[in-house]
């Protein structure tokens, strides 16, 4: 059978070519051998290859014998480059293809494996880390510290400081339309400052942190890692952990306490203002109802709580930075791991303590 | 190959004839494997005091990754490597971490710290090795610096310089101890043929001057040739080196065909 090519064979230009000869729509009696002809060709690009490329493919599977050699050289020269791509190697990890269901099951069975004994490493290089820090002879660079502790702090308060002043509003809010039925409206006070200083203030804290700071050591550490830094580092028989992990977590450790308390007052600021706009109650009344059920320990159960979120998110920001692949798009998927975490791990811990205070009636 | 074949001690062929010298790094039966894939096997070559060792071979061979191992990066499924007759990978944590201040290693990107200024990046190596006070650190730093040819760049950070500034600036660093090996992963690449010409210069020069044993992934022809004195080249399809010698040599009397080709960009 001889095939006549004519017209535009460009992507986009030519009207109705088919993706090969073999289309179902151009249904082909017994061929014996099939001769590609130029025909009026005008102009062409990679739709023509491609096209040809297919139907050689599909013809050599029907053992049709294709002749393409009064086509275009280019044409010719393009499709021997494409068929003399090496097939991909079986062993490459990237060619992995899990068709089972077991294998899929296995490999990711392992990948878990793998995935635990890497935290349990870090966890224990950590602890050995910690270690150094109290006997002083882990090496990290005092700046290093500073400079994180500044990120974590003064350049927090902005953002710590409107979302605790609005959920304060919101405390407020939901308590004076509830508690005004009964007419204890006074009791917004005690609603939201036990809340903040329990819970609230802590908890959102150790969230925006998470947003903020555990996704910044993430990418931080996630880019020293893709640029061989931390690589350097270990080969300079630097522990990364103490060089790079040990401020960041002894920063938040340090730092979450201090802006959760002051999360705590702005919130109650914002539940004053809710009192006396909506519930016409002064300020002075607000904070001595408030203040007779803030007793130290209400605030220094909060500030426990503030003092495990604050480690948990800086772990989870540094554990996903030093496990970080070694490509871009792995930075990004350190960094979104890292803020998934760190908000799981900070809700997860205040279940569990507020459930252990529960327990012991603090 | 059967992984148990018996490993002999490779002869050396070089360019001019000469006896063998005093082995720095030998590399014996060696097995890499990565995520349960094997690399390469069967490895066993000798690193000999003061040459310019090349590991060479096409792209996705195991070069980097047999640099890695030799470097403490990655621990090898089989065989051993010894640094002056010592183990490395049975030696304790300890040791190992003391056998690596022998080392200087120029990672592919430079791999500077870059929180750091290019002087600090040379004085926290010297802060946790050296007991000398700040002002003999930044005089060592600055004299690194200048031996690479950046001096007056102390202050700036590594983004504020040329990838070819940084690769010396990694070299100045990697250099910070005196180190007896010095390491280089693919340093030409990413440079210009002029600043790839300079690096070789540097690296001879340092060969020369300091006795430095050099050992270079690359597969740089130029560089190979320019610089080479002893080289190993890996083969991905056996999975085991398949050429050992001077580079020259291993031109004039290829083993395989694939090194002639690969050593001729090409040509069969």
């Amino acid at each position: 059978m001889t095939v006549s090519l004519s017209g535009d064979w460009r992507f986009g230009k030519g009207k109705g070519h088919p993706a090969t000869l073999f289309d179902k729509r151009h249904e082909i009696p017994n061929v014996r051998s099939i001769v590609f002809t130029p025909g009026d060709l005008t102009f062409w690009d990679l739709s023509l290859v491609s096209f040809l490329k297919k139907t050689t493919d599909q013809a050599r599977q029907k053992n049709i014998p294709v002749d393409i050699s009064l086509l275009p050289q280019g044409v010719q020269k393009l499709l021997a480059l494409t068929s003399s791509a090496p097939p991909p190697d079986n062993e490459m990890p990237v060619a992995r293809v899990h068709k089972s269901v077991l294998l899929a099951l296995g490999f990711s069975s392992l990948r878990w494996t793998h995935t635990f004994e890497d935290t349990l490493e870090f966890i224990g290089d950590l602890i050995l880390s910690i270690g150094r820090f109290i006997r002083g002879k882990a090496q990290f660079r005092m700046v290093d510290l500073l400079q994180i502790l500044r990120d974590c702090s003064a350049n927090s308060l902005p953002i710590v400081t409107l979302i605790s002043f609005l959920f304060g509003i919101i405390l407020a809010f939901i308590g004076a339309a509830q508690l005004s039925m009964f007419g204890a409206q006074i009791y917004v006070a005690d609603l939201v400052g036990i809340a903040m200083a329990r819970e609230m203030g802590p908890m959102m804290t150790a969230i925006l942190l998470a947003g903020r700071c555990g996704a910044a050591f993430a990418a931080q550490i996630g880019t020293m890692t893709v640029n061989e830094e931390v690589d350097a580092l270990k080969t300079a028989g630097i522990s990364p952990i103490d060089f790079l992990v040990l401020p960041r977590i002894v920063s938040l450790a340090f730092m979450t306490p201090f802006l959760a308390l002051y999360a705590i007052f702005m919130g109650i600021i914002g539940g004053a203002v809710i009192a006396k706009i909506m519930l016409n109650i002064s300020f002075v009344q607000f904070f001595t109802e408030a203040k007779a059920v803030l007793t130290p320990t209400q605030f220094g159960l909060g500030l426990i709580k503030s003092f495990i979120y604050g480690i948990l998110v800086a772990y989870a920001g540094c554990l996903h930075g030093i496990h970080c692949g070694k490509s871009a798009s792995a930075v990004g998927a350190a960094t979104t791991s890292a803020v998934v975490v760190g908000i799981i791990s900070v809700v997860t811990a205040a279940a569990i303590t507020t459930y252990i205070y529960n327990v012991l009636g603090v | 190959m059967s992984s148990t074949a018996t490993i002999e001690k490779p002869k050396i062929i070089t360019a001019e004839g000469k006896p063998a010298r005093d082995v720095h790094i030998a590399i014996r039966d060696l097995e890499m494997s990565y995520d349960g894939l094997l690399i390469q096997r069967n490895l066993t070559f000798d690193i000999y005091r003061g040459e310019v060792f090349v590991i060479m071979g096409a792209s996705g061979c195991g070069k980097s990754t047999l640099l890695r191992h030799c470097i403490g990066l990655m621990r090898p499924t089989k065989g051993s490597i010894l640094y002056e007759d010592r183990d490395f990978w049975a030696s304790s944590e300890k040791e190992r971490i003391n056998m690596m201040q022998k080392f200087g290693i120029l990672y592919q990107s430079g791999a500077l710290w870059s929180a750091m200024t290019l002087s600090e990046n040379i004085i926290t190596i010297l802060e946790r090795y050296t007991d000398l006070t700040k002002s003999e650190m930044k005089d060592i730093a600055h004299l690194k610096l200048s031996l690479v040819g950046l001096s007056g760049f102390e202050e700036f950070y590594p983004s504020d310089i040329s990838g070819g500034m940084r690769k010396r600036a990694g070299l100045a660093r990697a250099m910070a101890l005196d180190p007896a090996i010095l390491f280089f992963d693919e340093p030409s690449a990413g440079l210009d043929p002029i600043s790839s010409r300079k690096l070789d210069d540097l690296i001879l020069e340092l060969k020369e001057s300091l006795g430095t044993t050099i050992v270079i992934v690359t597969h740089e022809l130029a560089s190979i040739f320019a610089i080479g004195d002893n080289s190993v080249f890996l083969d991905t399809l056996t999975k085991t080196m398949i050429g050992y010698g001077n580079p020259k040599e291993l031109l004039k009397n290829p083993p395989r065909p694939v090194i002639r080709e690969f050593l001729t960009r090409g040509e069969k």
